[in-house]
């Protein structure tokens, strides 16, 4: 078992969660609430990670960050840094690719609730903001945690992206996905049946809490 | 202006059409009244500042919650309005007190669950305070949200068709609560509602919507027997609605004869209609009166009629009767007796009977066009 590559995956996973937990609520509420022109069109940009092979949405990234030009050239410029083959830039990527999985759940979550127990709350005095707070992430809670969930499982095994964008650097990059590639091109076929069968654990773990969470989800408040 | 009394003028073209100018006083009930989509609930929302009419002038308690001239629109959260909606929209991840609570932002912390208390004493549900929404009846999530309402210290409580959801025989006992609520609370109350019954049972005046304007305002049994006109006469579900054409106007016998389809019928004297002006008409239900086969009465003169029953409906102690007075020209009149007499006068389908029009109870509208005369 590589511990490095598996401690930099849930490192990734968790850093991920951290920026996507607010990115998630604030879009996925936003989108749920708001009519604008545009949205389906921002709405398929979102979720096209979901579609787009892993490795195209890796060299878009790869050229994107790339210190040559654009985005890139500009982070290099302003504050000499970069964002490939760095753990930085793995981070930005795992954002970019998970943003439907975190997104949509969060979306449909926010949906759900009917319009009239948000407007019954602000007829009580809450402002916006409490609204949020006492009304809206209680009842969409299943939904963000199974975001969560969803997201860190994604993150924990991407292989196209990540290596596309951070390449294959021990304990800067090499997350346990490609960590099981490199075992198996190494013929290290214990280790790498260890470490996917611990990834293979760890997924139905996570789709059966989801699941679990959703069937909460349906249940009455009692 | 009284001080304690919400004005309400609302005007916009687009996206739904309001013409509006209510006021309602401190203690009274106001019913707003209309077909779906007449623009009632839309009204009801505008004053608890969920929705933004292009143009509104809301004064409540003489605080401007909207005035369009002068940029001012008070967020919802920001006016004190007691909103009970038509599914109650309770807190379902909340037990009964804490709903109540939520709504209690004006008292201090460790007073709140005391006052939410009392709230739910006063709404007969002591004992439910631990409950959750959904297993309560729909009688009792009704009243968790009255109490919410009031929890607010609302300066106009405002009801969304609030016993749409209810069983007949709940529907009954909110009702008496809701009247009996009336006595303790001193603000306005406005109630959305399309049960014209449940109007005039409830309501000291209704406002009658069509397709977002208020055609008339009064107390539900004037409007209903003095509509403006023969759409609101409609509306108010009046089934005698004719067109006539008016032949004299007797100041002397304070009378005004109009001539219906080849008869000429006695009404009340009714001078803003000019003589040969084209009218329509309409009389109650009630102000028809049936002969009696065994003792005419002097009310028999009375724009007397024969017909034939074509329809007979029994319900809440009346007989409702469907009489054909012109086969060839299809003229019904619809009238309505208590069953007993019914019973003794031995009123059945395909009977002949004699009917009068009380001239009091004719009632001139300006004229226009009836797409049918019953």
């Amino acid at each position: 078992m590589d511990w490095q590559a598996l401690a930099l995956s849930v490192k990734l996973s968790l850093v991920t969660l951290l920026f996507l937990l607010p990115i998630g609520i604030l879009f996925g509420r936003w989108l749920a609430y708001r009519q604008f022109l545009g949205k389906s069109l921002l709405q398929t940009i979102l979720a096209l990670p979901l579609v787009l092979p892993p490795t195209v949405l890796g060299y878009y990234l790869l050229v994107m960050f790339s210190p040559n030009q654009g985005l890139g050239l500009w982070l290099s410029n302003t504050f000499g840094t970069t964002l490939v083959f760095n753990f930085e830039g793995l981070v930005l990527a795992s954002i970019i690719f998970n943003l439907p999985f975190a997104i949509q759940p969060m979306q449909r979550a926010f949906a759900a609730i009917p319009r009239e127990i948000r407007e019954a709350a602000a007829c009580c005095g809450m402002p916006p903001a409490q609204v949020l707070w006492k009304i809206e992430l209680p009842l969409a809670w299943q939904g963000i945690v199974s975001a969560m969930v969803m997201s860190f499982a994604h993150t924990l095994g991407e292989f196209g992206i990540v290596l596309m964008v951070g390449g294959n650097i021990p304990n800067e990059t090499q997350t346990i996905a490609i960590s099981i590639y490199d075992k198996v091109q190494a013929f290290d076929d214990h280790s790498a049946s260890v470490m996917a069968l611990s990834l293979l654990l760890f997924s139905m773990l996570t789709i059966s809490f989801t699941y679990w969470l959703s069937e909460r989800g349906n249940q009455p408040h009692v | 202006m009284s001080d304690s009394a919400i004005h309400i003028t609302l005007q916009q073209q687009q996206a739904i059409p309001l013409s509006v100018q209510l006021e309602c006083q401190a203690g009274e009930l106001l019913a707003l009244v209309g077909p779906s989509g007449s623009g009632k609930t839309t009204i009801l929302r505008a004053i608890a500042g969920l929705y933004k009419p292009k143009n509104g002038h809301i004064v409540c308690q003489g605080e401007s919650w909207q005035n369009t001239a002068q940029q001012i629109f008070l967020p919802a959260h920001r006016r004190h309005v007691g909103l009970v909606f038509q599914h109650y929209a309770l807190f379902p991840h909340m037990t009964v007190l804490n709903n109540i609570q939520q709504a209690l932002t004006d008292f201090p912390k460790q007073g709140r669950r005391s006052q939410a208390l009392e709230l739910l004493k006063k709404v007969h549900l002591e004992g439910l305070e631990l409950r959750f929404p959904k297993t309560l009846s729909g009688g009792q999530q009704q009243r968790v949200a009255v109490a919410r309402a009031l929890a607010r210290s609302p300066k106009v409580l405002l009801l969304d068709e609030p016993f749409s959801a209810v069983d007949q025989v709940t529907r009954r006992k909110l009702y008496r609560e809701l009247l009996d609520l009336r006595k303790k609370h001193a603000m306005p109350m406005i109630l959305v509602t399309h049960d014209l019954e449940e109007s005039t049972l409830l309501a000291d005046r209704i406002a009658l919507l069509h397709k977002g304007e208020v055609l008339q305002t009064g107390t539900p049994e004037f409007v209903s027997a003095h509509p403006k006109t023969a759409t609101v006469a409609r509306l108010m579900d009046q089934q005698n609605l004719f067109s006539a054409q008016v032949i004299k106007q007797d100041t002397l016998a304070q009378k005004t004869l109009i001539r219906w389809r080849g008869r000429v019928l006695e009404a009340i004297y009714q001078p803003r209609f000019q003589l040969n002006e084209r009218v329509c008409w309409m009389i109650q239900s009630a102000n028809v009166l049936l002969h009696r086969r065994e003792r005419p009465s002097n009310g028999d003169k009375e724009n007397p009629l024969q017909g034939r029953i074509i329809e007979y409906m029994e319900s809440s102690g009346l007989a409702n009767l469907l009489v054909e007075i012109d086969p060839e020209l299809k003229i019904n009149i619809a009238m309505n007796v208590p069953i007993h007499v019914a019973k003794r006068n031995r009123l059945g389908l395909s009977e002949n009977i004699g009917i009068s029009l009380l001239s009091a109870g004719i009632h001139l509208m300006p004229y226009q066009p009836l797409r049918r005369e019953v």
